[in-house]
């Protein structure tokens, strides 16, 4: 059991406490699990009005350097040279072996400076990785003076808009400057929902401010970690250390497309053998979506079986998709038995269950699309 | 004459004669959240007290239902796979899980009245 008094908390832990949240250890963190209204409830909530999400454990930083976007990419296969200011860029942190250490969201504010945010089980060891792999090069700055809401479901736009106003056009991905009722915020119109949405940086100061009055306007409800995970499994996004971790690496893990035609050409990123190889001949196992053909769902370390009873992989990822409305899953298999279509069986309670390979995601994503 | 026995599990077990009726309390529901998937037992199924006879999973986690007595499955509340929340919203009614001929009516001292439980149960929040 973990020791309450040992955990951190955020900035928003008196409001979710006033709000009926449920906490819970996360990450070392004190977060909210769900709030009165439930996991299904605030699952189905966010996709069709809006959350709002405490995602202020995740860790934010600033990386300065005169070259600050060549530096990043000797440890991420990211194209970063390409982004223009407020483009953001999802990629991963690599080690020598081509496995990931961690999933991260790049933005680039200007020509020698990107804003970062990471795991929050992985922070610590996220920035001392690169502090000091880019020793000399480019300087890291922590910013745990740094809240960090998302704001997510497809009426977020029309209800940050009532705030900041240029929000509602905001490309899917970019990120820009502002100010909340006063307050000096970083907005992102990215997430992990699937939805349209935002993540709203602000100081840990005026983190209650915002979220208050976020949450009194019409349709937006507190959602919980609950909702948060089967909001991203139903999208068919990566949860680090479940669906990857440093024993996948990016074409295992089904995320070669984070990895452009510029740095397969060049390389340049830790294991960058290894994954350009694995690219043009694939690796041995895959990342998949698994569908449940019954009503059960498939837990976390499920095991996966070809029709014959031989273990084929695992599953990383599983539980009930509200929105889906049946069980969901996803997981590592042998990539002979990757292709969609393909049945297995899952081993649920020592019985052999079956279920078929998808695509992912379950439920489309809705990301803001400019007219 | 009838009479509801709980466990520390979260169990509840209504008397008829020689015939008991099983589901999880009020309680257990609230901790549980919303139910989306009950597997219930067999007819004919033989569970032991403490064992393994039930299947219960919200959106985030699987739990298992306890046989509160030994004995054999008479009846599968075979409504609930269909329909899981009947749990959520009437656990101690229709969202009962299944009936059990008792193998061992004395294994029912061990279990606590309402009274007990109700002490039980406030001293966990």
């Amino acid at each position: 059991m973990t020791d309450a008094d040992s955990l951190k908390s955020t900035p928003l832990n008196d409001l979710h406490i006033a709000l009926g949240a449920k906490m819970v250890p996360f990450a070392g963190y004190s977060m909210p699990v769900q709030y009165p209204l439930g996991v299904l409830k605030e699952h189905l909530h966010t996709r069709t009005a809006a959350g709002l999400f405490d995602v202020s454990h995740m860790g934010q930083a600033t990386l300065k350097g005169a070259d600050v976007d060549a530096a990043l990419e000797t440890l991420v296969p990211g194209d970063l040279k390409a982004l223009t200011p407020g483009q953001i860029r999802y990629t991963l942190l690599l080690n020598d072996a081509g496995g990931i250490i961690d999933d991260l969201m790049v933005t680039r504010v200007d020509s020698t400076t990107l804003y970062l945010v990471v795991n929050a089980a992985c922070k610590d060891g996220d920035f001392a990785h690169i502090a000091t792999k880019l020793k000399g090069r480019a300087t890291l700055t922590r910013h745990d003076d740094a809240a960090l809401l998302a704001l997510q479901g497809p009426t977020a736009a029309k209800v940050l808009a009532k705030f900041i106003p240029a929000a509602a056009s905001m490309p899917f991905m970019t990120g820009t400057t502002g100010h909340f009722d006063g307050v000096p915020v970083r907005l992102s119109r990215s997430g992990y929902t699937g939805e349209d949405g935002y993540e709203i940086s602000i100081s840990n100061a005026s983190a209650e401010k915002v979220a208050k009055a976020l949450l009194a306007q019409p349709g937006v409800q507190p959602i919980g970690l609950g909702a948060r995970d089967s909001l991203r499994l139903e999208a068919g996004l990566c949860l680090y250390g479940s669906d990857i971790d440093t024993t996948t690496t990016p074409t295992t893990a089904a995320l070669n497309w984070v990895i452009g035609p510029r740095r397969r050409a060049e390389g340049g990123f830790p294991g960058a053998g290894k994954i350009l190889g694995e690219i043009k001949t694939g690796a041995p196992r895959k990342r998949v979506g698994i569908k449940p053909l019954g009503k059960a769902p498939a837990r976390a370390h499920t095991e996966v079986q070809d029709g014959n009873g031989n273990r084929i992989g695992e599953i990383s990822s599983g539980g009930f998709g509200p929105s889906f409305n049946g069980p969901v899953a996803m997981g590592t298999v042998d990539s002979a038995f990757a292709k969609p279509g393909t049945q297995v069986q899952l081993i649920v309670r020592g019985q052999a269950l079956p279920a078929e390979i998808v695509s992912l995601p379950f439920v489309p994503h809705r990301y803001f699309k400019k007219q | 004459m009838s009479e509801t026995r709980f466990t520390k599990d979260h169990e509840w077990i209504k008397i008829d004669g020689k015939v008991g009726t099983v589901g999880i309390t009020q309680f257990a529901q609230s901790q549980l959240g919303d139910i989306v998937f009950v597997e219930v037992p067999p007819a004919g199924k033989a569970v032991k007290a403490g064992g393994e006879a039930a299947v219960v999973e919200s959106v985030k986690a699987a739990s298992e239902v306890y046989s509160p007595v030994t004995g054999t499955v008479k009846e599968g509340n075979n409504a609930l796979p269909d329909a899981p929340e009947t749990v959520n919203k009437d656990p101690e009614g229709a969202g009962w899980f299944f009936k059990i001929d008792l193998a061992n009516p004395s294994e029912l001292d061990g279990l606590m009245d309402k009274a007990a439980y109700d002490k039980y149960v406030a001293e966990l929040s």
